[in-house]
């Protein structure tokens, strides 16, 4: 297992010629949520690969399990990088995607999700859903990290199996908060424009 | 990434590196790389010590960039004495590797569509390697395949990219069903496997020719373990001496900028100075080489002109599309493909002139 993480998360950084800039922001072991906007199935393992070694085994990809759950080998991929499968399909009153990660990463982990719920086609950046904004309101203590992924839709875009070496930048911006008394869709604003912003850094 | 170009390129190792042995390189080449290696080691300790004591006349900014470019230089160097080492295969894969990543900057850096993305897979994992091998098979190769021990694959490896990549290139791109800029998107792609690969593969290429001087006389140690290496390194310190001699003279006396739009650096005083003294620096060098004296000055102004020339249309490149250098187009990554720009033209030229004049052409 620990073989298919180094190999894959080896082979992602090769392919993707990423950088890593740290903006506003550095490294620690204090529990965030890093929220991304995603265009490529690489996304989350190129951040995770990113992120220094010590941190890896602490920050969780979150993903959907219908989609992770289906066959070995995602299977596999799923356990190998400790992701975080979350069931879009059976949501009841206690058992909300929003409480599921909340449970499941206790007081140690830190999470990658991708607010824009799916995989978007081009440059643009999606609307956020609301899942960000809940997590900020039950767990204020978190740092929620906005990262812009850069050039990564064109190295593996949607629906394409083979990769094509280019050269992406992986931007990490300042910690965001939920403010007192920010309305929902002021805060999914906020959060997008953080994430935005950075592409222009 | 290096990796797939590595693994693609380890195939042919088996193949040619029958007929190699650890010999004696040709005693000319000691001497040039002798006398490069102590001027490299001058420039390093002058660039160490203008850091050290900084010089207030001096821009502290140029120092760095001075020093930047030494320490390229020793890269190369490292590049070269690897090759040396490792024989013909080794020079080889490494041009590719280098190709494979200028390609890269080059592609990162000029906006395509999604319906480019399989025809850029076929321009980065085919055409790539499939020039870089051609050009490592040798003779030999042909003979052991074909049977003809009077030719090599040169007539395969000059036209598989302008020819026949160059077709495939739109062909692959129509059938994804996307029309728009279509004419700009087949360009880019051809132009970036055309100065990135073909052009620069025509370095390594040197080291495929019989070198013959003008009177007939074989030249060069044609059993040693990498024959022609003299010729691949004087060619380069060549091209790199006429990249700096023309910053030098457009620095100290240049006031007619050539085309301010596109780089306000280079004078037509850089490249009029610049081309004159690669010329005499590279006359004086024609003991390491197959040329007279004359000859190496006229393969030298050819060589320097070409370089300034391929640096001035990177530069135009680079001003469409707005970036400073490709160094600074991801950051963290030194452009290669801002050192190799003058080279990817200099070389089809040079290689061409020593083919046809100071060759035995099968």
């Amino acid at each position: 297992m620990a073989v298919t993480v180094s190999l894959l998360a080896g082979l992602a950084k090769l392919l993707s010629g990423s950088t890593v800039r740290w903006i506003d922001c550095q490294p620690d072991t204090c529990q965030r949520i890093y929220f991304a906007n995603h265009t490529s199935h690489l996304d989350a393992l190129v951040l995770w690969a990113s992120l220094p070694r010590e941190l890896q085994p602490l920050t969780r990809p979150v993903a959907a399990k219908d989609y992770w759950d289906r066959g070995p080998i995602r299977r596999h991929l799923a356990k190998s990088f400790n992701v975080m499968l979350i069931d879009r399909t059976k949501v009841k009153v206690h058992q909300s995607p929003v409480e599921m990660m909340i449970r499941e990463m206790s007081d140690r982990y830190s999470l990658i999700v991708f607010p824009e719920g799916g995989r978007s086609s081009g440059e643009e950046v999606g609307e956020f859903k609301s899942g960000l904004y809940y997590l900020g309101k039950k767990r204020p203590d978190l740092e929620l990290v906005p990262v812009y992924m850069e050039n990564l839709n064109r190295v593996l875009p949607r629906g394409e199996v083979l990769p094509v070496p280019l050269l992406s930048c992986i931007s990490i911006g300042a910690p965001i908060w939920l403010e007192a008394g920010e309305s929902k869709s002021d805060f999914l604003l906020r959060a997008r424009d953080a994430v935005c912003r950075l592409r222009e850094l | 990434m290096m990796d797939a170009a590595f693994s693609h390129a380890v195939v042919w190792l088996s193949l040619m590196q029958n007929d190699q042995q650890p010999d004696v390189i040709h005693t000319q080449i000691y001497w040039l790389l002798g006398v490069v290696l102590g001027l490299l080691v001058i420039a390093y300790v002058t660039g160490r010590l203008m850091k050290r004591y900084p010089d207030h006349s001096l821009n502290p900014a140029m120092i760095e960039q001075f020093n930047h470019r030494i320490r390229v230089w020793w890269l190369m160097g490292a590049i070269f004495v690897a090759g040396f080492l490792m024989g013909r295969a080794t020079t080889i894969i490494l041009f590719g590797c280098i190709s494979f990543w200028a390609l890269r900057e080059f592609i990162t850096m000029t906006p395509t569509r999604r319906g480019d993305h399989r025809t850029l897979f076929w321009v980065f994992f085919f055409f790539t390697p499939l020039q870089y091998a051609l050009i490592s098979f040798s003779r030999d190769t042909y003979a052991q395949w074909f049977g003809d021990s009077s030719r090599d694959f040169y007539g395969v490896y000059s036209i598989v990219i302008p020819v026949y990549a160059l077709l495939f290139i739109p062909m692959r791109i129509a059938f994804s069903d996307d029309p728009k800029r279509f004419l700009e998107r087949s360009a880019k792609i051809q132009s970036g496997l055309f100065i990135c690969v073909y052009c620069l593969s025509y370095a390594p290429a040197l080291l495929n020719l019989s070198l013959r001087t003008s009177a007939g006389e074989p030249w060069g140690d044609l059993d040693s373990h990498l024959p022609n290496a003299g010729l691949l390194f004087y060619f380069i310190l060549i091209v790199q001496l006429g990249d700096v001699l023309q910053y030098l003279w457009s620095r100290l006396a240049g006031r007619r900028v050539i085309a301010p739009k596109i780089n306000a650096s280079r004078t037509w005083e850089g490249l009029l100075g610049g081309v004159t003294s690669t010329t005499v620096v590279g006359a004086l060098l024609w003991w390491a080489t197959p040329f007279q004296f004359w000859q190496a000055a006229c393969m030298s102004m050819v060589v320097a002109t070409m370089g300034f020339g391929g640096s001035m249309v990177m530069s135009a490149i680079k001003r469409d599309r707005g970036v400073a250098d490709y160094g600074t187009l991801v950051q963290g990554h030194h452009g290669v493909l801002d050192r190799i720009d003058s080279l990817c033209f200099a070389a089809p030229v040079f290689y061409h002139l020593t083919r046809y004049f100071f060759s035995q052409v099968y």
